[in-house]
Formats: C-alpha cells, structure tokens, sequence
C-alpha cells in the first residue's frame, strides 16, 4: 500500500485540491480550516504541530527552572515553601524530559524531515504518526492536570519507595508519563518501518542522510526500551494506590528493583535525547562546511553503537545502591563504550570542517557550542562511569551540571540549530541572521554560566534537589542562577526574532544554504505530497560537495 | 599544589584515607577532560577560520579519513578511559571492601534524621563519634525511604535502603567535625537531614568511651528512645537473643551448632556458606538480613525452604539486633578469622 493513496483515501483529512493541482502548492497553504490542520495526516503539519506543543512544554518547564533557580538565591528559604519547591523540580524535569526532550526532534524535525530525505511521499503510518501526536497531548493533559491538582514532589525519577508513600498526587502524572510513553513507541516504529520500506530507488543504506540513520537508531531505542517504563510506571501507579508490594520493602519488595527497571529505560533514553541531536549536527555541520562528511560510515555506524550499548549502561546510576562491586566494574566498562562512539563522532565533525567552506550562520554557532557541551559533557559522563569518582559525584550538583551539559546542552544547541536550519524549509521565510548570532552566543554563554558553577558545587559536595543549604554553597548559587537568567534571556530574543520572521519575514529561496541534504530537493515549504512529479531518484552519496550545485529545485509556491 | 588544584576545583577537605586517592584521580580526569575539550575546541576553531567560505560557489574536496586516521580516534579516547577505568576501579574496590579490623557502627536513616548506635554501646541521633586513624565500618540501612549518607570531606556515600543492610567504611586521618548530608531525595526536609562525624583523637576518644560508660549521654539519649536505633537499655546483642526467641527464631536454628529446620546460629557469621545452586558466599550482616526478609533468595544447601519471612514483621533495630547478636556466636578458629570490633563498653547499670 503506497502512503499517498493512504492520504487520498482518507476523505476530508487532506482536501483534494484539484482546482490547485496544477499550481502544487506548499502544505502551508493546502487546505486552511482548523479541521484541515488537526485532523491533517501530512507528516509535515504533524511536524509543526509537534513544533507548535514542544516549544509550549520548553516554555513550562522553563518557567519551572527558572522558580527552581530563584528559590535557590538564598541559602533559606526565597519565594516558595519547601513542598512547592519539590513539586517545582520534579514539574521541571518531567516537562522538560517527558514532553521536550524526548519528543521535540523526532517529533518535530524528524516527522518534517525523515520522508523527504528518503524521497517519501509520507511516513508509513500517517495515521499512526496523528494517534502518537494526541497520545502525547493527552498524556500531557493528563499530567499536567496532575501538576495543577496537587503536583508531585518525588522527582522525575520517582525512586520507591518514597514515590509509593507520598501523599502527594503520584498518579496522574505517572499515568501522563505511561501514554506519553505509547507515543514515543508510535513514532519510533513509524520511523523503523519508514526508513526499511520508504526509501526512494538509489537510496541505499548508504546513501541514507545522517539524520536518518540518527533518527532510526533512537527509534530502535525508544521501542525497546519504553515498554519497560510504561510497565515500571503502572507498577508505581498500582503500589501507590493498592499498595501491591513490588517495591515496598515491608511488603517484601524491593526498592532497588525500582531502580533497576527504571535505569533500564532512562539510560537509553538519554540517548533518545541526544541521538536526534547528533544526526541534526551531521546535517548542520555539512551544509555550513560545505563539506562531505569525514567519516560517514563511522558516524552512522557510531549512532547503532550508542543505541546498543546504552542498554548495557543502566547500572552506572546504582554504584552506591549497594549492588555488588563486580557489577560496578562491568557497568563502568560498558558506559565508557558509549563514550568513544561520541569521541568517533566529534572527532569525525571537526574533520568534517578539514578542508572545508565555513559559512559561520545561526546553525553553525549553535554547532560550536554543541561540540563543546558533547566534549565537556560526554567526557564528565565517563567521569562518573569511573567508579571510585562517581562515589562522591553521585546525586550531587555535579551531576545535574554533567546531564544538564550532555542532555540538555547538545539537544538544545541541535534544536535550536535544527530550528534555524530548516527554519525557511519548513516555511518559506528568513529570519535575521545578526539577532540569530546574538541569541546563540547569549545562550550558549548562559548555558555555561548556569552550569559550571554547578560543577563546581558538585565538587564541593552539594547534594542535588535541596530546598536549603549550607551557606558555603552561596556564592556558586547565585552565579548559577545569574546564568539562567542570561540563558532565558536568549531565548526570549529567539522568540521574538523568529515569530516575527515567521509573520514579516521575507521568502525563502527553495535551498537558500545552498545544501546538497535530499530535503532540499524539493520546494520551500514542500507541497502536499513533497515532491512535484515522480518521486525522486538519487544516485550519490549524501552530503557530497564535489561539483557545481544542480539548481533545478523549484522555488516555493 | 593539592591545596591549589582543591581550591580551584572548590573540592572539600580533604579527612580520610580514601579522600586522597578519589582526589589524585579526580585532577587526572579533569585534567584530562579539560585538555581534549581545549584541543578540539581550538582545532575546531582554527579549521573555521582556515576554511572560512570564500565564495558563494565554493566547492570542496572529497576528503575521508584514512583506516589509521579512524583507528587513532577510537584508540585514543579508549586508552585514555581504560586508564581511568582502571585506576577508579581499583580505588572503588579500596572503598567497597572494609578491613577486617575495623570498628562497627550501625547507621540508620530516617525521615529525617541519622541514628547510630554501636554495637555494645550507646547510641545518637544526627551525631557520629568515632576515632581517627581506625577504620571504622558502617552498616547502613533506612527506616523508610531510600537516604544516602554523604560525607564530602571523607568521598564516601553508601545508599540507606529499608529492608536490607549496605555497608562501606572510611578511616579518618585528623580529629575535627565534618558534615554529613543526605543525597538521595527522601521527601520533604530532605536538605534538613545534615548531620556531623566528630573525629576523635586517641586520648579524645578513650575520654569520651569512658563517659559513655558511666552513662550519662545514654540517660540524654534514652529521652528519644522511641527514636533510638537500639532497644533501651540492654546491649544489643542481648536484645538480639531476646527478639530471637520472642518471633520464634529458636524454633528451627540452635546456638549450639547442630543444624535443626534451619543452620545453626553458631558459627554462621562470617562462614563460608555452600548454597542450594551450588554456589558459595561468605554469611555477612547483608546475607543474614536478607535470609529473615527473603528466605529463600539464597538457600543454604541441605535445608527446605520453608522459612517465613520476616519482612515487615522485624523493625530496623529488631533486625540489626538479630544481626548483632548471630555474630557474637561464634566458634573460636571464626573468631580469629574476620572479627568486628566495636568499642566494649560496659553493661550500664
């Protein structure tokens, strides 16, 4: 079954335009009712859609940060009780996980893009690709009605058995959590099957893009490993509400085991977060260098690398847990694995640039600071992976700083990219190259200045998630939250910048970077079924720079 | 240069033995990890401007990297991790494995405080005596939820987790006052549970056994009794017998060292014991906790499973008790072998 008939067939989803057919134009345009939009199976407007929710829940959970980072100006107490303050941090990482991270660049990007660099008309399943848009909707509602109905103050790890005994409303927001999980499921197997059945002919494996074998690699994460939290999750639920006995050790149960399954799936996902923003990176860092990537099958290679042995990593998180110390020996071993994938990565970016064109835009500042938080970030994680090292490290702000750098860091700085860097793909319009500049730096530079002086409290032994502290910490507290205060700065001249862009900006050329990526190969913004006439076929390897361009892409409609 | 290099890295004073070793690491990791990220961040920076964009229709060459090129970047950051692998490993093996001459002290956490108690001595609440340069062994555990005792100044951290015994052990270098703080979140006034280890030097220390033998801290401590770790006012392994006898130990294990239902208590502590699977491990305070709360994770061999189990029905300072007094059982070539020596105090009148 072709995925365009799958479209045509399903009456009132995608208008049959036949006045317009001969004009093709853009998805934008293409049917401009409120039902055409949230009810579209066009995998380019679930991908604005997705856009449109993930850049609401950034925004929550910033604000959450931002509570979180206020209240800790003071040693005492600042501006909310202690209650609010462990429902705040736990909102913050939750929103920010399970509704940013995770989603944001394969919902968002990897919707947009994945077919059109593989020459699809769609995905495999549209259908599916909606059903995991409103999954994560009504998980978000249902969580977030959680949040706002009693809040919960566990943490976004939800350690029994403190998450089976809290009064608070534990619930809701795991059971928010568990759909979003289905979601996450959805899209991983819709990109899986994308990628095997979809390819344009001349696509081999490859000739995919480097995004593409980036997002399948997290797609072959997210669907092994999410069921193991979707289960975890309801067992909490049920322990916490019947009072099973799973976890809890007065009803025979072990609290360790919580963390055993729940590591089990959050290791790998922090390889969901950052896998996408690795294959972004490729992408980024190609088209500003104009250049082929140095090592290509390295790169691709190194993607299934981290997917395969980030499952093998989880116990790293419990070497003070009392497990037994061969464990940690093994865990240690196999999470430094994970490392020189990252190294073969970097170290294949910066020989991307070797001998290449620089053109230092918008996407390519945010590639800088990406591969200095990979670096710094990536080489802490090994850090603690060196176990006698993680013993004093464990649970304090050292590690916030180091998932903050790696997780949080690299997949903003790829967003962030990403956003910029299809920003006139995705919809036909320039943003202002200077203020892109400037936000960039002043994220970057607040990004640092929120989270090395974490480091440095990790060091001096500030344990994570205190509402009160020594007064010691002081100093380092105020400089982390000055940062913040830089770093929601940037971002707020982001918006603006790009909103206006949006509204008054001018039209885009069809490849105004002059990039050779597949996704360029077709109008900017794309139609309907992305490419006017026959489907494409391609005969080179991807990002391949030798040569004069070919401008035979049609300019946007 | 260690004073240097801690003030820079805002690292805490340094009071154990164990300290030193995490620190040395600590620098070569850093040190490490600070020199890779200025070397491809300068070598990333010099490639854009020694390859900046000339023109608009620049084209580039088809670079790709040679078999040795790729060979030196897996290579090189794996050497580089192997080493720390190594050398952190064998420091956390140092930091996992108690001497056999340390002192015991059993430490409890609880929303949201630090109970210790010693062995056949008083106890307290948030603060920890112990002497310097002796090895002093804790043996942890939690009341509620899963806390995590953290001494900065000492790098140790073991989790406190209920139903079962964690242990690890430092030897304090100078006598002083050093924080403790909880770094698992246990709930509400988590940054709440600090608590301190007064080291004592050798003259401090006999001062301050001696007090405690008159019993006048134990008089102060007994106002918290329902709190305390250990039953007032008995020492604990006496508690431990008579906790033994009222749930019903005695039905199935002999203190004589003849098997009944069940191995005998005399002896067990610190065996080698062979399992139903035929494997082997040595009986220690973790093996003993879990066999009364999960009986029949590790059978020892020749015995059925029919032990009920006690998970629930024991508190923390039943168990610990048990525990205390399975090991004052013992036969004379095991006494010689691992000994765990607590301060001896004596019975309090």
């Amino acid at each position: 079954m072709s995925p365009s008939s799958s479209i045509a067939a399903e009456p009132g989803a995608v208008p049959a335009p036949d006045e317009h057919h001969e004009h093709h134009p853009s998805y934008l345009v293409d049917g401009t009712t409120v039902k055409s939009w949230l009810l579209t199976l066009d995998h380019k407007r679930i991908g604005v859609m997705y856009l449109i929710w993930v850049l609401l829940f950034f925004l929550i959970g910033g604000i959450y940060a931002l509570i979180v980072r206020l209240e800790l100006l003071t040693p005492g107490p600042t501006i909310i009780d202690a209650m609010t303050y462990n429902r705040a941090f736990t909102m913050h990482g939750v929103v920010m996980i399970f509704l940013f991270m995770i989603p944001a660049i394969p919902g968002a990007f990897g919707n947009f893009m994945l077919p059109l660099m593989l020459g699809a008309k769609d995905v495999a399943f549209p259908k599916l690709n909606l059903a995991s848009l409103y999954l994560l909707l009504s998980g978000a509602v249902i969580a977030i009605w959680g949040m706002i109905n009693g809040g919960m103050d566990t943490g976004w790890t939800f350690y029994t058995p403190y998450s089976t005994h809290t009064t608070t409303t534990v619930a809701p927001i795991l059971f928010g959590a568990f759909i979003i999980g289905f979601s996450s499921i959805a899209t991983g197997l819709n990109f899986i099957v994308t990628t095997h059945t979809m390819r344009a002919p001349g696509i081999t494996w490859f000739k995919m893009p480097l995004f593409v074998w980036a997002m399948y690699a997290t797609a072959c994460i997210q669907v092994l490993a999410t069921p193991v939290l979707g289960l975890v999750l309801l067992l909490v639920v049920g322990e916490n509400i019947f009072h099973f006995g799973i976890f809890d050790p007065a009803r025979g149960g072990d609290p360790v085991l919580f963390q055993h399954l729940f590591w089990f799936y959050s290791h790998p996902a922090v390889y969901i977060m950052v896998l996408p923003s690795f294959g972004v990176m490729s992408e980024v860092v190609a088209t500003y260098s104009r250049k082929n990537i140095f090592g290509y099958r390295a790169v691709a290679f190194s993607s299934l690398g981290i997917a395969f042995v980030g499952f093998f990593a989880w116990g790293h998180h419990m070497f003070v847990s009392g497990q037994s110390t061969f464990n940690a020996g093994v865990f240690a071993v196999l999470t430094m694995l994970v490392g020189v994938f990252t190294a073969i990565k970097v170290f294949n970016w910066v020989g991307t640039v070797y001998k290449g064109a620089v053109d230092f835009k918008t996407p390519f500042a945010y590639f800088c600071g990406f591969l200095y938080f990979t670096v710094f970030g990536g080489m802490t994680g090994v850090a603690f992976a060196t176990a006698s090292l993680d013993v004093p490290w464990h649970d304090t702000y050292f590690v916030v700083a180091h998932f903050h750098f790696i997780m949080v860091g690299a997949t903003i700085m790829a967003f962030m990219a990403a956003l910029h860097y299809w920003f006139p793909k995705m919809f036909g319009k320039t943003y202002h190259e200077g203020w892109g500049l400037v936000s960039a730096a002043l994220i970057i530079l607040g990004f640092n200045a929120t989270f090395i002086p974490q480091f440095l409290l990790g060091n001096a032994g500030m344990p994570r998630r205190y509402y009160e502290y020594p007064e010691r910490f002081q100093t380092l507290n105020v400089a982390s939250t000055a940062g913040a205060s830089l770093l929601a700065f940037g971002f707020i001249i982001s918006a603006i910048y790009l909103v206006y862009a949006l509204v008054y900006g001018q039209r885009a050329s069809a490849n105004p970077w002059h990039s050779r990526g597949y996704e360029w190969l077709t109008a900017s913004p794309p139609p309907t079924h992305n490419f006017v006439g026959p489907q494409p076929t391609y005969t080179e390897e991807p990002h391949l720079y030798v040569g004069p361009e070919k401008s035979e892409v049609p300019d946007a409609v | 240069m260690n004073e240097l290099l801690n003030n820079i890295l805002f690292l805490p004073e340094r009071a154990s033995t164990f300290a030193e070793r995490v620190d040395h690491l600590h620098y070569f990791v850093v040190g490490v990890t600070m020199l890779m990220s200025f070397a491809v961040g300068t070598t990333a920076i010099f490639f854009f401007f020694r390859y900046r964009r000339r023109s608009d229709t620049q084209t580039t060459e088809y670079v790709v990297p040679s078999v040795k090129t790729e060979f030196l970047f897996v290579s090189l950051p794996l050497l580089f991790f192997l080493t720390w692998f190594v050398i952190g490993f064998r420091d956390f093996v140092f930091v996992s494995t108690p001497p056999k001459d340390s002192m015991d002290v059993y430490v409890m956490g609880k929303q949201w405080m630090w109970k210790f108690s010693y062995p056949e001595g008083p106890n307290g609440v948030n603060v920890l005596h112990v002497p310097a340069n002796r090895p002093v062994r804790l043996l942890l555990t939690s009341r509620d939820v899963i806390h995590s005792f953290f001494v900065p100044s000492f790098r140790i951290k073991m989790d406190a987790v209920p139903g079962r015994y964690t242990q690890t052990w430092f030897e304090a270098t100078k006598p002083g006052t050093y924080q403790i703080l909880c770094t698992e979140y246990c709930g509400l006034s988590h940054s709440k549970m600090l608590g301190e280890v007064v080291v004592l030097s050798p003259e401090e220390w006999d001062a301050w056994v001696k007090e405690q033998r008159k019993g006048s801290l134990q008089n102060r401590q007994d106002a918290l009794a329902d709190l305390s770790l250990v039953p007032q006012p008995a020492r604990m392994a006496e508690q431990g017998q008579k906790v033994a006898a009222e749930v019903g130990c005695f039905k199935c294990h002999t203190v004589n060292g003849e098997p009944h239902i069940g191995p005998t208590f005399l002896g067990m502590y610190g065996k080698q014991e062979t399992l139903q699977d035929g494997l082997s491990l040595r009986v220690d305070e973790a093996y003993i906790t879990q066999s009364m709360m999960d009986p029949g994770a590790h059978l020892a061999a020749g015995f059925p499973n029919v032990m009920p189990t006690f998970q629930g029905k024991l508190t923390g300072p039943q168990t610990a008790a048990i525990v205390e007094y399975i090991k004052t059982l013992r036969t004379p070539d095991i006494r010689t072998g691992a000994s765990s020596q607590g301060p001896v105090y004596e019975p309090i009148q």
